[in-house]
Formats: structure tokens, sequence, C-alpha cells
């Protein structure tokens, strides 16, 4: 990055302006493609911060999220943002945010970060900063796939999607990486969906008035990677929450759980059918179906048993 | 000056920390940390000083640390690390961002041979893998220059012109755990030094810039090609750091090369880091014989001081190039640096290659005589030698 296109604004005792109701986080204009669950979240998840009034700045790894940016020297991005190596999202947003609280700032330092970020290349770093407890926001939009490479399996990949490496549909479930974070006993995760804004905006209010390391994970379409209708992508992961295959619930300090919707019988076959990735010969949807009211027995039994506080 | 008895780790802990504690005034100090032998103490010791304003982070990998450097760089914190060996090479992907984002963070390494097969002593092969990447290397010979080097990293780093991050580097054990009688500067020295840090291009909230987004081939050359510029302006800035220091602490800091009796002198050897030291000794001794020998001592290594080490070779007939580390098929790498140096120039010296102590062997006065011995015998150069290759003992299972 060129050094000489930056300003020389001296940095005493600045009020970091916040982006207006009407200039979002992301700015119109940006080559995501259509139906792409990451841009919608983006929108929710810039629209709290201009309500609340609150500037950010953001570290982003390699992924969909800094193509997103677009090409130097402009950026779809209406706040700062650096973009990371591809496994050190959260090692750069505890820099910086370090230096925020020692300087007394009021920015969110947010990482913004793929399911690859998340649960491979950057797994042992996010688990750091958050055994750190880092005063940082991590999202992670999980795509369940490597979009940006051109759709190869992830952990985060559910069993028996296809993707580029996994031609035959793939063997492994996804790795549970709400579980995964609850155990480092952070403050507060929770599930997004943007099927659901207005929990959705809720969530984020919560990790904005939350000490310590938040970890959002949001379900986001991808119908270049899922094979799915760009005009479907919210119907798609409503079927989700609805069927619960992909529950919203929240966890404060690993310990408390919170499950914020019943499934309402919607059958997850429905979620299956409508998207190319699952061929019908490679799913067995009587496991998926076990699969999936087995997970969210699990939670139901964890928010009966150690319900969060109101 | 308080004169103390300290191991290099323990001056480089003291410069890196007071370098920190300097910009109290500014945005602070940061430092992700991660533990390896040799270096750990410099770690430990940052993370034990009483920062006004700084923070030390224990991170889970060496990338992290660099990482968390570069979000604390990125903000505008003065913010450095420490490393070596296997270190550096797992911190590779991030230490070359530092460079690429025009970050002034200093790095001190601890030279020690990279494994497998496991061996903590002294070898350059850990720093100069990073030779390539937009780093200023610059390597000493004891704790006193460790010292005073790495407080000038920081001023050099963190100049307008340069904006680049800098690598202190001493040898394993040899320097790193060695006690030697050090001055310490006291805070108020290493503040006048070292002014507040206010890095042009750091983050500021109503500046909504994109940083490391995507760029067109022209751009990206563009953006080497000011590197290259800024490279090309270190040895005129190092020289004006080095006078400065000399006004603020009362001492004289190594110049980019340092030359010893190379006026008139026939055969020339040249090498870097503690080897230095022992060379100049033999130097003293054989001139004292009568013979025409010279050394020159090479601190910075990148950008390479080409200008300057032609100036000092002028005279010479042959060149023998120390090197305590190997590059796979092709030699010892100040060697190489050497002879692209020389290429094409008028000068037609003969230029040698000598494998030293590569794996952390001791470069002993005898083992550089025989160096002596071979290359003022020669009329043409040949490969790089192996000096004190011994065969393993046999296998005793
Ligand atoms: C160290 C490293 N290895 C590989 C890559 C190539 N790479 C860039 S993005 C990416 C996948 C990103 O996947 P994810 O985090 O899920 O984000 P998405 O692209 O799906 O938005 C890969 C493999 C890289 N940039 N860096
Ligand atoms: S590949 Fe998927 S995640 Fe990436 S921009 Fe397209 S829809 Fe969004
Ligand atoms: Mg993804």
């Amino acid at each position: 990055m060129s050094t000489a296109t930056t300003s020389d604004t001296p940095q005493a005792a600045e009020q970091p302006a916040a982006p207006g109701a009407e200039e979002c986080l992301l700015r119109p204009g940006n080559t995501n493609c259509g139906g792409c669950g990451m841009s919608v979240g983006l929108t929710l998840f810039g629209r709290v911060l201009a309500e609340e009034e609150l500037a950010c700045q953001m570290a982003i790894p390699a992924c969909c999220g800094i193509v997103t940016a677009g090409g130097f020297p402009t950026t779809s991005y209406n706040v700062p943002v650096v973009a990371t190596t591809f496994g050190s999202a959260p090692a750069y947003a505890t820099g910086m945010a370090r230096v925020r609280s020692l300087n007394e700032e009021g920015h969110q330092v947010v990482c913004w970060a793929g399911d690859g970020g998340t649960y491979d290349i950057g797994i042992a770093t996010l688990s750091a900063a958050a055994e750190r407890n880092e005063e940082l926001i991590y999202v992670c939009y999980d795509n369940e796939i490597y979009g940006n490479t051109g759709g190869q399996r992830s952990s985060a990949t559910p069993a028996g999607a296809r993707t580029t490496t996994t031609p035959s549909g793939k063997a492994e479930s996804k790795k549970n990486i709400m579980e995964i974070m609850a155990a480092h006993a952070i403050p507060y995760a929770a599930t997004l969906s943007i099927a659901h804004p207005e929990d959705f905006a809720r969530k984020v209010r919560t990790a904005l008035g939350t000490r310590g390391t938040k970890f959002l994970l949001l379900h986001s379409p991808c119908p270049t990677g899922w094979k799915s209708e760009p005009g479907e992508s919210v119907d798609l992961v409503r079927v989700a929450v609805a069927s619960g295959l992909f529950p919203l619930y929240e966890v404060w300090e690993g310990a408390t759980y919170r499950l914020n919707l019943e499934p309402d019988g919607t059958d997850p076959a429905e979620y299956y059918r409508r998207q190319r990735r699952f061929g019908a010969d490679d799913l067995d949807l009587e496991e998926a179906r076990v699969a999936c009211e087995r997970r969210i027995d699990r939670i139901r039994t964890l928010a009966r048993q150690f319900p969060a506080a109101d | 000056m308080a004169v103390e008895l300290v191991t290099g780790n323990h001056a480089a802990g003291y410069a890196l920390s007071a370098a920190g504690e300097a910009n109290r005034n500014a945005r602070g100090a940061v430092c992700g940390i991660y533990p390896i032998t040799p270096q750990t103490e410099i770690v430990e010791y940052v993370a034990s000083f009483p920062f006004t304003k700084g923070e030390v982070v224990p991170v889970e990998s060496e990338h992290s640390a660099m990482g968390v450097s570069i979000g604390g760089s990125l903000a505008g914190a003065r913010s450095f690390t420490a490393s070596s060996s296997n270190g550096l090479a797992y911190m590779v992907e991030n230490i070359m961002v530092a460079g690429f984002y025009r970050l002034p963070i200093v790095m001190v390494a601890v030279n020690r041979t990279l494994g497998p097969p496991w061996n903590i002593w002294a070898d350059q092969g850990d720093t100069l893998m990073l030779r390539d990447f937009p780093w200023i290397q610059l390597y000493c010979q004891d704790n006193q220059e460790v010292l005073d080097t790495t407080l000038l990293a920081f001023r050099l780093a963190e100049d307008r012109r340069i904006l680049l991050p800098v690598v202190v580097c001493m040898d394993a054990f040899i320097v790193s755990h060695t006690q030697m009688e050090t001055e310490l500067p006291p805070q108020d020295r290493v503040d006048r030094y070292l002014p507040p840090l206010d890095l042009p291009h750091r983050l500021r909230s109503e500046h909504p810039v994109t940083l490391g987004g995507l760029v067109w081939p022209n751009e990206a050359m563009f953006h080497r090609a000011e590197i290259d510029e800024a490279m090309d302006r270190v040895p005129e800035v190092f020289a004006e750091c080095q006078s400065a220091f000399s006004k603020v602490f009362g001492r004289t800091v190594d110049s980019a090369i340092e030359t010893y009796e190379t006026g008139d002198a026939e055969s020339v050897l040249i090498a870097s880091g503690t080897i230095a030291i022992t060379a100049r000794e033999v130097v003293r001794r054989r001139r004292e014989a009568g013979e025409k020998v010279g050394l020159v001592k090479i601190k910075l290594f990148r950008p390479f001081p080409e200008a300057q080490l032609r100036a000092a070779c002028r005279s010479a007939a042959r060149l023998g190039v120390l090197d305590r580390n190997y590059a796979a098929g092709a030699g010892g790498i100040f060697w190489q640096d050497t002879r692209a140096t020389f290429q094409g120039s008028a000068t037609t010296a003969l230029i040698q290659g000598y494998l030293t102590g590569v794996g952390g062997g001791d470069v002993t006065p005898a083992l550089i005589d025989a160096v002596l011995d071979d290359l003022m015998a020669r009329s043409e150069a040949s490969r790089p030698q192996w000096m004190g290759l011994e065969p393993p003992k046999e296998d005793i299972a």
C-alpha cells in the first residue's frame, strides 16, 4: 500500500465519526455474487453500528469478504479495513484493540472472516485470542466452503455436500465451532441468520454491550458454492432455522444457553433439495434428520438445564 | 551512564523496552511474544518491563506474535518482537506483511541453526532466509552493538524517508548468552533519541481506507519500486541515525561496514557477527608479521552496502568471504552478494567463499588462519570451501 496516499492529520484528541444511518458499513456497489449472504450480513451488521453511532475498524483475512472491498484505491467498506493473512485476523485485531484501549478510543475492533479462516487455518489464532479474552467482535460468515478459491471443502462443509475437493460429497460432518468457542468460556457467542434480522440486530447489540471476546456465527448462503438460486438465499437459511439445521441460540461464558427459536417441524429435506451441492445419491436423508434432531435436542437440553438470566 | 555486566539477550530486551517506553506520550507500545531458544530471555525481559503505556501479548505462535505487532503498528503504536530459527520460519508470512505494509517494526533475531536436525547454535541461515523481503537487516558482533543498534533501528525504521521494518541480528549464545560489560542508557536519553512515533498511514476511524486490498500489476510494481527507493535511501539515513546516536549517547555505533587495515591490503577477509571479532585479531597478528591483510566487517546486509564495500576493497587482489550460513545449491550468502557487488566493476579481485561455523561450530583463530593461508596462495577462485569440516562419529549402535 502506498504510504503517500494517506493523510497526515495530527493524532491527538480525534473523535471518530461513525457512519451515518444512510452510509452503511458496506457501501452500494461491490463485486459480491447476487444472493450472497455475506453482503446482507454486512448490511445488517453495519445498520446496528450506525444506529448505535459506533465507529469500527475491521481486520479481514483472505476470503470473499476482502475481495468485497474491490480495487485499490477505492473500497466498498465505509470503515478502515486491514487485509490480514489468512489465519491471522484475530492476531492483527488484538494489536489494534490493545492500542485502541491504550488510547481510550471508542471504536469497535471487528474481525470479519470466512469459515476457512475460522474453522481451519485461523483456529489456533482465534482460540488464543478467545483464551486471552481480547476486546473484539469476531464474526464468522459461514458459507460452508472456500468461496474465494472457487469452492473447496472446509471443515465447516456439511456431510454430503459436493465441493471441488469432495466431488462425490463430503464424508465427514461439519465441525461444531459454537461448542468450540463456548468451551473457551468467552463472554458471548451467538448464531445469526439473515432470515431473522431482528434477532440478528439484537445479538449484535448484545455483543456491542458485552466486554471481552464476542463470537458471532452467521449462516451465510453462497449461491455460487451451494448451487442454489440467488433469489432463494434468505428463504434457504430460514428453512435451516425452522428445521433445526441451524439453530438460533446464544451462549454466555460457555455456561448458560438460550435457544431463540424452536424449530417448527419443517423437514430438513427441503433445505437439501433446493441446493444442487447435495446430490440425491450422496446424502442419507434419514441420517441427516437424526443428526439434526440430536443437535437441536442437545441445545434445548442445555438451555433448559443452564438457562441464561433474563 | 550505567555500565553493567549483562547478556546479549538482556541488552536487546533493555533496548526494545526502552524504545517502547519512549513512545508513552504518543500511542504507546505493542509487542507480541513467543519463546524459542536462544532468544527467550528477550521476550521475558520485555514481558516483565513496567511499561507506562504498553501492551505485551503472549500469543500462541510466532506467526501471531508478528500478527499482534503488525496490528499494533497499524494502530500507531511502536511495535516490536523477537525470535529465532524455526520461529522465524513459522513467522514468515507475517514478516513479509510487515514489510509490504511499510511498518517500522523492529525485531531482534538471535541467529540459530534451522532444524532438523535440531541444533541450537549460531547460524545466520534463519534471518538470511528473509533477505528478499522488505526488511533492513543489521548484524551485530557484541552486546553493546546489539543494544545500540536496536535503538538505532527504531529511528531508522520510523524515518519518513524509510518506513521499513528492521531486524537486528546476533549470534546464538556467543552473544545472546554471554555477559559483557554494556552501557545501559537511561530512559531520558532514549526518549531524546526516539521522538514519538507518528505513523503517516496508521488507521484512523474517520479515514475509511482498505489496506492491502486488490491492486493491478502496475500498482503492485509501483509499490515494489517505492520500496526500492526507500532501500536506496537507507545508507544515507543510517549514517544520520549514527551521528544523532553519538550526540545523544556520547559513543559511536558501528557503520554499515567497518574496515580494518584495508588501505594497502592485498588479501581482505569479509565477515559479519562474532566471526568479525576473531578475524580482526587474526588480521592484527598477521599484520605484525608483515602480511598485507585486512578485514571488512559487514553490519548492514539489506540493503547490501555495495558502494561502501567496493570502495573499501579497491586495492585488494583477493577477497575471502566467511559465511556462517549455507544456501543450498548456491553457497554462502554474503559471498554471493559480494560477488554480485564486484561483478562488472573495475576491480579484478579474486573472490573466494568460505563456509565456516555453519551449524554453530567455533570459528577459531586457527580456522581463520587456515582461511587466510588458502586465500593468499590462490591464483584463482573455486567453489566455496567448507572449512573445519569433520565427518560425524561412526554409528555406535
Ligand atoms: C496462507 C494462505 N493459504 C491459502 C490461501 C488461499 N485462500 C484465499 S481465500 C481462501 C479460502 C477462504 O475461505 P473462507 O475463509 O471460507 O472464505 P470465503 O472465501 O468462503 O468467503 C484460500 C484457501 C491464502 N490466501 N493464504
Ligand atoms: S462466492 Fe459465495 S460468499 Fe463469495 S461472494 Fe459469491 S456468494 Fe458470496
Ligand atoms: Mg467460506
